[in-house]
Parts: structure tokens; sequence; C-alpha cells
């Protein structure tokens, strides 16, 4: 039974005045802009349009300034946002062979054609704090060096290996996935919705996961057989024109693994699988993804559940989403005083009875 | 009109299209208010914020999922000389996708030259510039390899 209480909405509004004035923090501090955030926390940016599902840095930006910096927060607000938003369409599957790219590495081909190209990453910086940041007139920094684009093409590695029949082949279709926005996940899920479910899917989750296989719960031995980080153009079908044209382009992070082989009697051995692809620089998402989507294909490629977490699509999926769990989470902090009232009368009682059944007894043993 | 010249003319179309919405909004205000006064239209469709899902691919090549979704805005209106010209760009600027809606009507009528030196000249340069620039600084981390010495003993 629910019985309605009133009375906390002057505490509630000076709660929320209250946050306000934390949110901007010391007034001496000059207030940070949604520009800034877009232009120099654009990581976080990436990670909330990534898990927010919803492409868009300015409103991602904003929705950081208001959380105050918590990105789960951040991604619920992103979240509600897109479910105001009519849907106009969907666009043609992104283009990923002919990304523009800023990132490019293999990790399975030093000679990889079109080169390893590191771009603009963490990778081989030391970790050390730079004090230097701290400073008040930090001068910008040196322009970042340039050399002649050779324009030579970056073939994908998984194509080069699918050439000699040496890794599975995609199968290409135009098939319409299902939409877990659209309608209600249900289990088995096809790969497309396990894709669109790790897509946005928590990131400290999905690399936990990922991170398991590493360790042997359900191991599929990955090689990063190719990240890319890069420029991709949407392209959009406007019905009353009868055909597609470019509407916007997306920064996305794409990572194909190599897995260890599936072969049998009559199938020569070959390399498997695994996919990653995310909204913005987001390469630990991406290559997380890739390792559980490979982990969750086990039963396509006829391997032993070893009950491992990472295979168990139901497991991975209904705990991916941290707004899901977040929600659910966070709603034990609200008012269960009805709840816990039955409980305690419960409590109470067996108590009372149990007091009731001991006290004869324990009146017996000291006769 | 043949059908070649059909084609030719949506590939035009779609070219021109593309780059209005992926041009900088900042960018293609500025080159608009270069046309001068903006001729009158008629709403067919007052600008719209949505969003669309985008899709990839498993694999990169294989059958499509869903990635995520992108605002959109679009519009479509009507010249008093006609012409009838649409928008479907990236983000949520309304002003955006109503210029790139009059740019692709004016780009239909007897304005396309001038349209094309004032507005989609620039935006192409601004464009092939801004991916020089990225694709430059890749270039400078590409590895060049080199094998310091080889164990052959």
């Amino acid at each position: 039974m629910y019985v309605a209480v009133k009375g906390g909405e002057r505490a509630i509004d000076n709660a929320h005045r209250w946050l306000a004035e934390e949110r901007r923090g010391d007034a001496e501090v000059p207030e940070l802009g949604v520009a800034q955030i877009r232009e120099q926390m654009s990581l976080a940016v990436n990670r909330v349009m990534a898990e927010g599902s919803l492409y868009d840095p300015d409103l991602a930006a904003l929705a950081i300034k208001q959380a105050r910096g918590d990105l789960i927060e951040a991604i619920f607000l992103v979240r509600a946002y897109r479910t105001t938003l009519p849907r106009i369409g969907a666009s043609e599957p992104v283009d990923t062979g002919a990304m523009a790219c800023d990132r490019r590495i293999s990790a399975t081909f030093k000679d990889a054609p079109g080169g390893q190209v590191l771009g603009p990453t963490f990778d081989y910086t030391h970790r050390l704090l730079d004090f230097a940041l701290a400073a008040e007139d930090v001068p910008p920094p040196e322009p970042a060096a340039t050399a002649q684009a050779s324009g030579t093409p970056m073939p994908r590695i998984t194509a080069t290996l699918g050439r000699d029949g040496l890794i599975q082949q995609e199968p290409a279709s135009d098939e319409t996935p299902t939409d877990m926005t659209r309608t209600p996940m249900e289990f088995p899920a096809d790969r497309a919705l396990r894709l669109q479910a790790l897509a946005r899917g928590d990131e400290g989750f999905v690399l936990g996961m990922a991170y398991s296989t590493q360790r042997g719960y359900g191991r599929n031995h990955p090689f990063v057989g190719e990240l890319r980080i890069g420029t991709v153009a949407v392209e959009m079908e406007l019905p009353e024109l009868g055909f597609a044209v470019e509407i916007g382009e997306i920064v996305v992070t794409e990572c194909e693994t190599v897995n260890q082989f599936a072969g049998s009697r009559t199938e020569p051995a070959q390399f498997t699988r695994g996919y990653g692809l995310s909204f913005g620089q987001t390469e630990r998402k991406a290559i997380s993804m890739a390792l559980v989507d490979r982990a969750l294909r086990w039963q396509e490629l006829g391997e032993e559940d070893t009950g491992a977490p990472a295979q168990d699509a139901e497991f991975v999926l209904a705990h991916a989403d941290n707004i899901q769990a977040t929600g659910f989470l966070e709603h034990i902090k609200l008012p269960h005083y009805v709840d816990f009232q039955s409980e305690l009368e419960l409590v109470r009682r067996l108590r009372r009875e149990a007091e009731a059944a001991a006290g004869p007894a324990r009146q017996e043993a000291a006769e | 009109m043949d059908g070649t010249e059909d084609i030719t003319a949506t590939a035009d179309r779609r070219a021109w299209m593309g780059l209005l919405a992926r041009a900088r909004p900042d960018a293609l205000a500025a080159c608009a208010a270069a046309l001068g006064e903006m001729p009158q239209a008629d709403w067919l469709r007052p600008p719209e914020t949505g969003a669309v899902m985008v899709r990839g691919r498993m694999g990169g090549t294989g059958a499509p999922f869903n990635l995520g979704e992108m605002t959109v805005t679009r519009c479509a209106l009507r010249l008093a000389t006609g012409e009838v010209g649409h928008a479907c760009v990236q983000g949520r600027d309304r002003a955006h996708a109503r210029r790139a809606a009059l740019c692709d009507a004016l780009l239909q009528g007897g304005r396309a030259d001038e349209v094309r030196r004032v507005v989609l000249d620039p935006l192409a340069g601004a464009e092939a510039d801004r991916r020089a620039s990225r694709a430059g600084k890749a270039a400078a981390t590409k590895v060049d390899f080199f094998t310091l010495a080889r164990g052959e003993d």
C-alpha cells in the first residue's frame, strides 16, 4: 500500500537552491562555460554521448555542467532529453572503412597498409602529473606537428585476413535491426541487440566484463586487429526526395579484435572476431565492447559454456545499463517508511512469539 | 531531361545538401549573410528538432545494428518562385536548418551560380582545410619503423 505524505516541499526547494549554489562553487573562481567543457573535457563529453546514446557534444557538455561533473547523472539527463525528441528516421549504416582517421593502429601487423597512426593518444605518456598545467596563465601548447598526408588507403586488417580465408566473414545484409529503445529487450538477444546494448552500456561495467575474459572467465585470446578513431559521414534517406543525403558527420571509435580459432573436421581453422563501435574518442569502451561481443558469441561459434559471467548474455545485457542500474539502486534511498514499518512489525512479532515460546521453557529449566 | 542528366542533377544536389549539413552553423550564417537579403519563403515543414538512429555494421561490413541516436533539425520551404528547399542537418540549430533549406531552394533556381560562388565554394574550401589540417596532424604521428640491430648470430 502506498500512502502519500506531504510536507517536504520547502526542504526540497531549499535543497535545490543549495545545490545550485554548490554547483557554482566559489564565486571568486570564474564560471565554467559549456563551450569550455565541450572543448577541454572532450573525453568526458564523448563518454556522456556514448552512454547517453545521443550524439550532441553541446548537450553532453551542458549535462556535465548541470550534473556537477557526475557523468552518470549527466548521462541520465541526456537520456531523459532524448525521450522528448521525435524519431525522424534511421541512418544508412556508417561506413567506417571510409573513416577520416585521427588514429589507426594494429596490434597484429606492424606493416599494415596505411601505417600505424598514433593520433592524440595518452599511450606512451609517463602518467606523471604535469604541474605546468596548474599554473594560472598556461601558454597555449605548441601547435601539433604536421606532415604531408600520403593519402594511402587504410584497408581493414580483417579484410586482409579475409582475402586468404583466415578469418570469419561478416556477411553484409540490409536487415532492419531490432531497436531496444523501441521494443523491450528479450532473451535470447541477437547480436544486433547485444551490440546496441553494449554500445550504450556503462564503460566501467563493460570494461570489467572484458577484463574478466582476459583473466580466464570465458577466455577468448583477443588481439586488437585494428583500432581506428576518426570522422565518418552520416547519411540518411529523405523520403520526400527519394535519395540519401549526408546529414552530418560524427567521430566514432571502432575496434576489431582477432580471436582464437574456430574450426572443425569439415571447416579449416579460422580466426574469429569481436566488434566494438562507440560514439566519440572512446577507445577503452570500444576495445571492451569487442571483447565482450566476442565472449557472447560462444554459442554461434560452437564453444563450450564455461559458466563465465561474460558468456551470459542475460547477465551482461541486463546489468550493463548504468541508468537502469542507478535508478533501481538509488531508489532505495527514497522514503520506504511504510515498507519498513511492516518489516519492523514483523520482526517485533517474531521476537514476541519466540520469547513467549521460550518463556515457559526457561522457567522450567530454572526450577 | 534524359536519365544521365537526372543522375548528375541528383548527385549534384546530394553533394550540396551534404556540404550545407556538415558546415559549421556560424560558417554557413556568415556565407548566407554575404548573399544579402534572403528571399521570402513559405514553410512546408517548419524546423523540427528530432533524433536519427545512427546505424553501424557488425565487423564494419556485416549486418546493421543500432549504435545510438544523433540530434538533427529538418525543415522544408517553398520560395515565391516555386523552388522547394529541404534540409536535414546535424544538431539543434533551427536557423542553420532554415539557411540550408533556403540555399537548397536557391541552388535550383536563377541564383544558383551566385549561391555556389558565395556559399558553397567557401564552405567547401573551409571543409577541405579542416580535413587537411587533421589529416596532416595524423600523418605526423605515423610510426616510421626502423631496425636498430638484428641479432644474426
